[in-house]
């Protein structure tokens, strides 16, 4: 095991030495570190000192973990800059082919890499806490409790790798540290969602969320690293490009995946659509888990928070009578099956574009809410003790169709996930990114939107009918 | 110690290089000669395992390029053509680090390194930081920095691009050195006068194909005929016809010179001296016409053009 990770050590050390000679990496991190936190320090100080005068001092308390999380941000943010060189900028200054042409194995290098983009900036943000914490205590403010302490530093360093994951191998394979720049908002962008979502979420003051998020972003970084050794080989550094849009060339990867050599719809379905099917059987048991969870989660969610089934004042409700229900069911058939195909079809497409940027991660949350919902419905029901024929008539003829194709679409979701962070040594991730997403439409447009169909045909032409006879009888 | 057997690259549509097959034997120096880009770095780097095959296979250092890469990589010292440093490093922690990732300690690469730097003039710049290396010195340091784990093969892509005359010498001279020590070399030029100088065989690829191969004096007598000698004489010859020995033909005379195409100079030399002085002809000087390889690769190319044309 030593013997396989000296070179990587050899490696970080070299790229180290480097950094600590460049005073374009240090000075940054140092202010970070040892200058911002007083900054942050003394605003805590000005926001307890001016909530207190109206008794909001809860705000300020918040604001402590919240600022402690944002002086750790910081100086990581540097990591991304050094990441984003690490490759094309060797490059760029013809360095890196010597580099190749050692016995180096390809992830010793990728990860001899990814050690060294990170270990300073991630220094220089432990040291930023430390000095925060400190800080704090000089100025007699009450410390985050430990655990928040160390979700936020967990937090911290599970965001650098992944920042830095997906920089290195967006500079893997960029030909030009500017190139690798422009690319770098594919990481700005969703870490900038990522911080906001997780400021929320401290001045919620909910610890168990926050472990869900670092569950989350865990994940993610595992993903993104194992995307990094798995798509990196040299020969790609050398060669390939990402930086020309090539549309021509896209658009035929795809449709060789999408159609194949069929010929017709029969060959279309029996070469393409059915081999790809058998495929989803392990991201559709997952997705089927998830689900499952979801449900869980959601009558769970009822037994937490008891006091929605008071505010809803179930028994005080006065239900609509038939009449106007036949009416609102029964008034624009065709334009309630057009809107509910569109809404469960913008929900998939949805789970597929937050999918793409999550390794299918975030892609299964619309399955996971929408049973959620479900759960809690049912949880919610059998609570009040309310017949749960009618919701059942509401709900099953039409879920048969419509549920099986909400788990085949996000198991298709998972796969594009899946194929990304697996070795394609014949593949650049474009291509691999290309044909899973041939293999999604081929999902989609098979098997899920026919579905979707008669799922919505149900629902608009058939549910009404069965509701209205068991509420009338 | 190097075989290459139908080694071909595509990039996208484009055929980089195309069915290139040659060997080249322990100790000996095939200069791979061609204009630029013609396919000699493409070539390197799938000799030196950087590049998959589209098609063919190759053994280095009697490793598989595909299969035994990182054996091939350990075997092999090469020296890119653009072959930037890192500038902020000095010298000896420039080849500490790579000798370091080729498995050599602190003392081997001291104990190697030293009497390379001397070789290449580079001692007394040992602290010195690269960023202040001249370019001479750059390609010497990328050079020694190539041959620091003493491989068997060497892959010199353009070793003296962009050099001055005297540091181009120093390496040239570390070449021939280097291939008196029993490496094997392949030399990647377009400057001919340095294969000719280093070179035991030639191959000369265009557009992605070798078109020519062999030894270096076969190749010239293939394509430019038998060698040439001129004799200088001591009196004019005032038309006097000449009486030659069979395998020998005049192919341009002077009033005090002659040239003479030889079939077999070992041979016919003699008898055509011979002939010279009982035809009481009297020789001040006798020697072979230099023919430079550039006439070789000159010709190789323009009569490819045609055969395309």
């Amino acid at each position: 095991m030593w013997t396989e990770l000296r070179p990587v050590w050899i490696l970080v050390r070299r790229e180290l030495r480097d950094q600590l000679r460049d005073w374009r990496i240090i000075f940054p991190i140092l202010i970070l570190a040892l200058g911002f936190p007083f900054i942050m320090n003394w605003t805590v100080r000005e926001m307890l000192d001016f909530t207190s005068e109206y008794g909001a001092s809860i705000v300020a308390d918040r604001l402590v973990p919240f600022l402690f999380m944002v002086v750790g941000f910081f100086p990581i943010s540097v990591s991304l800059v050094i990441a984003l060189e690490s490759f094309a900028g060797e490059k760029e200054r013809n360095s890196i082919e010597p580099l190749l042409n050692t016995p180096l194995l390809d992830w010793q290098i990728y990860v001899g890499k990814l050690l060294a983009s990170t270990l300073m900036p991630l220094l220089g943000s432990y040291l930023a806490m430390i000095v925060y914490l400190v800080g704090l205590v000089n100025r007699g403010i009450s410390l985050p409790q430990p655990i928040i302490m160390t979700q936020i530093f967990l937090l911290t360093t599970i965001q650098a790798v992944m920042m830095v994951s997906g920089a290195v191998v967006i500079s893997s394979q960029a030909t030009s540290v500017r190139a690798a720049n422009l690319l770098s908002s594919f990481i700005v962008l969703p870490v900038a969602f990522l911080i906001q979502w997780e400021a929320l979420v401290m001045f919620w003051g909910n610890e168990m969320t926050l472990w869900w998020v670092l569950l989350g972003t865990f994940i993610l970084a595992v993903l993104l690293s194992r995307v990094g050794v798995s798509h990196f080989n040299r020969e790609k550094v050398l060669g390939r490009e990402i930086d020309v849009l090539k549309p021509a060339w896209a658009w035929q990867v795809f449709w060789k995946q999408f159609k194949g050599e069929a010929r017709s719809l029969s060959e279309w379905y029996v070469q393409k659509v059915f081999p790809t099917f058998r495929e989803l059987l392990v991201p559709s048991i997952l997705t089927l888990a998830i689900a499952l969870v979801g449900m869980a989660i959601g009558a769970y969610m009822l037994q937490q928070y008891p006091v929605l089934v008071t505010a809803s004042k179930l028994e005080q409700q006065n239900l609509p009578d038939i009449e106007r229900l036949r009416q609102a069911l029964l008034g624009n058939q065709p334009g309630m099956f057009l809107l509910i195909f569109w809404q469960n079809l913008r929900v998939l497409l949805l789970s597929m574009v937050l999918g793409i940027f999550t390794f299918g991660v975030v892609g299964a949350l619309p399955i996971m809410g929408t049973m959620a919902a479900v759960g809690f419905l049912g949880a919610f029901l059998s609570t009040n003790q309310v017949s749960l024929l009618p919701i059942l008539a509401m709900i099953v003829p039409h879920g048969i169709f419509e549920v099986p194709a909400a788990i085949f679409a996000t198991a298709a979701v998972l796969k594009i996930g899946a194929a990304l962070a697996t070795p394609a040594r014949d593949f650049t991730i474009g291509e691999v990114l290309l044909r899973s997403l041939a293999d999604w439409a081929k999902i989609m447009v098979g098997i899920v939107v026919p579905l979707l169909l008669v799922a919505a045909f149900i629902e608009a032409f058939v549910t009404p009918q069965l509701v209205l006879a068991i509420l009338g009888s | 110690m190097i075989h290459a057997e139908g080694l071909t690259k595509v990039f996208d549509d484009f055929v980089a290089v195309n069915q290139v097959s040659f060997s080249v034997a322990e100790g000996r120096v095939l200069a791979l000669l061609g204009k630029n880009g013609a396919g000699k770095t493409t070539t390197i780097r799938m000799l030196s395992s950087l590049l998959k095959p589209t098609q063919g296979s190759a053994r280095v250092a009697g490793y598989d390029i595909v299969r035994e890469a990182q054996k091939v990589r350990a075997s092999v010292g090469v020296l890119t053509e653009h072959h930037g440093l890192y500038s902020r490093m000095s010298l000896w922690e420039y080849l500490e680090f790579f000798g370091s990732l080729y498995g050599m300690t602190e003392t081997e690469v001291r104990r190697r390194a030293r009497p390379l730097l001397e070789e290449f003039e580079l001692n007394g710049t040992e602290k010195k930081r690269l960023g202040e290396f001249s370019k001479g010195m750059r390609q010497k340091l990328a050079l020694v920095r190539a041959i620091l784990h003493n491989p068997p093969v060497l892959m010199l892509d353009e070793p003296t691009s962009a050099m001055d005359p005297e540091s181009a010498r120093v390496v040239r001279n570390a070449i021939a050195h280097m291939r008196g020590q029993g490496r094997t070399i392949l030399l990647c030029t377009h400057n001919l006068v340095e294969g000719e100088e280093l070179a035991d065989d030639v191959a000369i690829i265009h557009r992605g194909r070798i078109i020519l191969q062999g030894a270096l004096e076969e190749v010239k007598e293939q394509q430019l005929g038998a060698p040439e000698f001129l004799a200088r004489l001591a009196h004019p010859l005032n038309g006097v016809a000449l009486q030659l020995p069979e395998g020998v033909t005049v192919t341009a005379r002077g009033e005090d010179w002659v040239r003479f195409q030889v079939a077999h100079p070992r041979v016919n030399n003699p008898e055509l001296l011979r002939a010279l002085f009982h035809q009481q002809v009297e020789v001040l000087s006798f020697q072979e016409v230099p023919r430079s390889l550039e006439e070789v690769f000159l010709k190789a190319i323009r009569m490819e053009k045609e055969d395309v044309d």
